[in-house]
């Protein structure tokens, strides 16, 4: 398992080379000079050259990418264009809002929606199933930002129960957690509901029913610990799926976190804060994939890692 | 050893009396009501169906028969509720939300609608070559499917916008690129699926070309999972953009785009809330219809998953 993981940990290397490329060469394509942004509009000639040869803007883009690969391995992301502060460090003072919005919605969202989806396909085709398909369904086309809205009016404007915007109590975690897993809860109730009866249907849960077992211990023994092997693979994407889910999450709750600063980044056409963040992002989701791969091994041992 | 009369009876018979029957020719029309009465038991899909034709035809004829200009301002009428005049209410500047609503529908299911058509085709041809060629291609296809996939959900189409700007264009863009990598990665799938049917190997062995191959040979077997993968694609392609205009990068502010609509309803959230509500529904009903749909056709076509 560990050589496993370490080639696989190997493979992350070229993916992110290539992600760091296409987000390197893209940004550059930009139209419009970054100097003359930096400089201000007031700026002379001089000034604006200036500040080229101080970015290193005057070489060849192949050069600037080895530079930036080179800074960015001894974790140097450049400096924002609006703050001149570093980009990692102003990453690093977010990402810990994003985080702990992303584990608000996995603590909850996974364990109702493989429950719903355990309990629609044991009551396959009755009321009980359709109930809970529809609410999965529901649950998947309602957008977010919609949910979060209407969450603020009906709990902090109407009521008053909860906060409208940030993350001081756990309060206010409450909302933003809520509008986080509504997606992955649906999606998982809708695949772990699959899953549970493709297993229904094998071999091993007709000889346990043959030989008596409990109904009970059937379903959750034998059937339902199998069908989780491929609720994991979808659970992995979903989570990744939170880190984008974030951006819209800290817009509505005014919550200081990497998407936040990805949006103001955007408008103030931030390139290095920008940059800084895709690759960041991409990294997180890559490294949770792998570490979904991981868990097959723990939940299925019968899975062999060459 | 035919001792029975029947088939001493049916030995007597001529091969062609035998054998081949017209009734059993493979017949279109049959097999087209076929589908058509099992999509018709799917009551939520038809439902989906049902809604997804109103939405069309209002964008087609929504700002003609829209009972107020929908860009026309009315300072006497500023964010009052819904009432007989007002249906769904006025915004803050005295606007009828209900025309707005029915103009946007051209503008909203377009831009999702043609960068669901644009990025399916691309990833469609994308699909074919890779699976169909394998090599250099499969690889270069594949890996940039990987690249893209890295940025999770709507934060790749967020990344795109943060390369190109904002701006309504740039979202369809965004929106498309989104799509490619999906229907590359289930067209490559489909194809080499096809690719080793026998009907395939006798047209190569024919001697029909690659071009000739591809389309009219292996194409038309990869449509079933082609069609499912665009309809749920459409939904979730509706989220996106109107995602991103929430957020501010898509429609202009002036344009009654949905998403764009409610986010200028932020600001108004403690005193027309119906600004949230009512535009909020119209997403997710269409979302959810689009859903609805997609599953039921999913469902009628592919009755393994069930």
């Amino acid at each position: 398992m560990s050589r496993y993981f370490i080639k696989r940990l190997l493979q992350i290397i070229p993916l992110m080379l290539i992600i760091s490329i296409f987000v390197f060469f893209f940004i550059h394509m930009i139209p419009g000079d970054p100097a003359k942004t930096l400089a201000g509009v007031e700026a002379s000639v001089e000034e604006v050259e200036a500040i080229r040869e101080e970015f290193g803007l005057n070489k060849p883009i192949i050069v600037q990418y080895f530079d930036y690969m080179k800074n960015l391995l001894h974790g140097d992301m450049g400096r924002s264009l609006k703050s001149n502060l570093p980009v990692t460090e102003m990453i690093a003072s977010r990402m810990q809002y994003t985080l702990r919005l992303v584990f608000a919605g996995i603590l909850w969202a996974p364990v109702l929606g493989i429950f719903i989806g355990v309990i629609c396909a044991i009551y396959r085709g009755r009321a009980l199933d359709h109930a809970g398909m529809l609410f999965a369904i529901t649950g998947l086309s309602a957008p977010g930002f919609w949910l979060g809205l209407m969450g603020i009016e009906i709990f902090a404007v109407r009521l008053g129960w909860l906060p409208s915007a940030g993350l001081d109590t756990w309060k206010g975690y409450v909302l933003p957690s809520l509008v986080m897993g509504t997606g992955i809860m649906a999606v998982l109730a809708r695949y772990s509901r699959s899953s549970m009866l493709e297993t229904l249907r094998e071999d091993y849960v007709r000889t346990a029913r043959a030989k008596g077992q409990k109904e009970f211990i059937v379903m959750f023994s034998h059937a339902f610990k199998n069908s989780l092997i491929q609720v994991v693979t979808i659970l992995g994407l979903q989570i990744g799926g939170l880190l984008s889910g974030s951006v819209i999450t800290e817009t509505i709750f005014s919550i200081p976190g990497m998407g936040r600063l990805l949006i103001d980044s955007i408008f103030y056409r931030d390139y290095p804060v920008i940059q800084g963040l895709l690759m960041i992002f991409a990294l997180q989701y890559v490294l949770i994939n792998l570490i979904v791969d991981m868990l097959y091994g723990v939940i299925n041992p019968k899975i062999r890692y060459d | 050893m035919s001792n029975t009369p029947k088939e001493q009876e049916k030995s007597n018979l001529s091969f062609e009396e035998n054998y081949i029957d017209e009734n059993i020719i493979a017949d279109k029309s049959s097999r087209t009501k076929e589908f058509i009465k099992k999509f018709m038991k799917r009551k939520t899909a038809v439902a989906g169906l049902a809604v997804i034709v109103i939405l069309v035809i209002i964008a087609i004829i929504g700002e003609y028969i829209a009972p107020y200009d929908p860009a026309a301002y009315d300072y006497d009428n500023m964010l009052a509720g819904p009432s007989a005049a007002h249906w769904f209410g006025t915004d803050h500047y005295g606007r009828d939300i209900f025309s707005r609503i029915l103009a946007g529908t051209r503008l909203t299911l377009g831009v999702s609608l043609s960068s669901v058509i644009v990025g399916a085709a691309l990833g469609t041809v994308l699909g074919l070559l890779a699976g169909y060629y394998g090599g250099v291609i499969e690889m270069l296809v594949m890996r940039s499917s990987d690249v893209l996939f890295s940025f999770p959900d709507i934060l790749l189409a967020i990344a795109i916008v943060a390369i190109l700007g904002p701006g309504i264009i740039n979202v369809f863009i965004a929106v498309m690129v989104f799509t490619v990598p999906s229907f590359a990665r289930i067209m490559r799938s489909s194809t080499l699926a096809v690719k080793s049917s026998l009907y395939v190997e006798v047209a190569q062995s024919l001697g029909c070309k690659d071009g000739r191959l591809l389309f009219v040979h292996i194409f038309p077997g990869t449509i079933q999972s082609l069609i499912v993968n665009f309809t749920m694609r459409i939904g979730s392609a509706i989220m996106a953009a109107s995602s991103l205009s929430f957020l501010g990068f898509g429609a202009n502010v002036t344009d009654p785009e949905w998403g764009a609509m409610l986010s200028q309803s932020r600001s108004y959230l403690n005193v027309a809330p119906h600004m949230v509500y009512l535009p909020g529904l119209v997403i997710f009903i269409t979302v959810l219809a689009f859903n609805l749909f997609g599953d039921g056709l999913r469902d009628t076509l592919d009755p393994k998953i069930k």
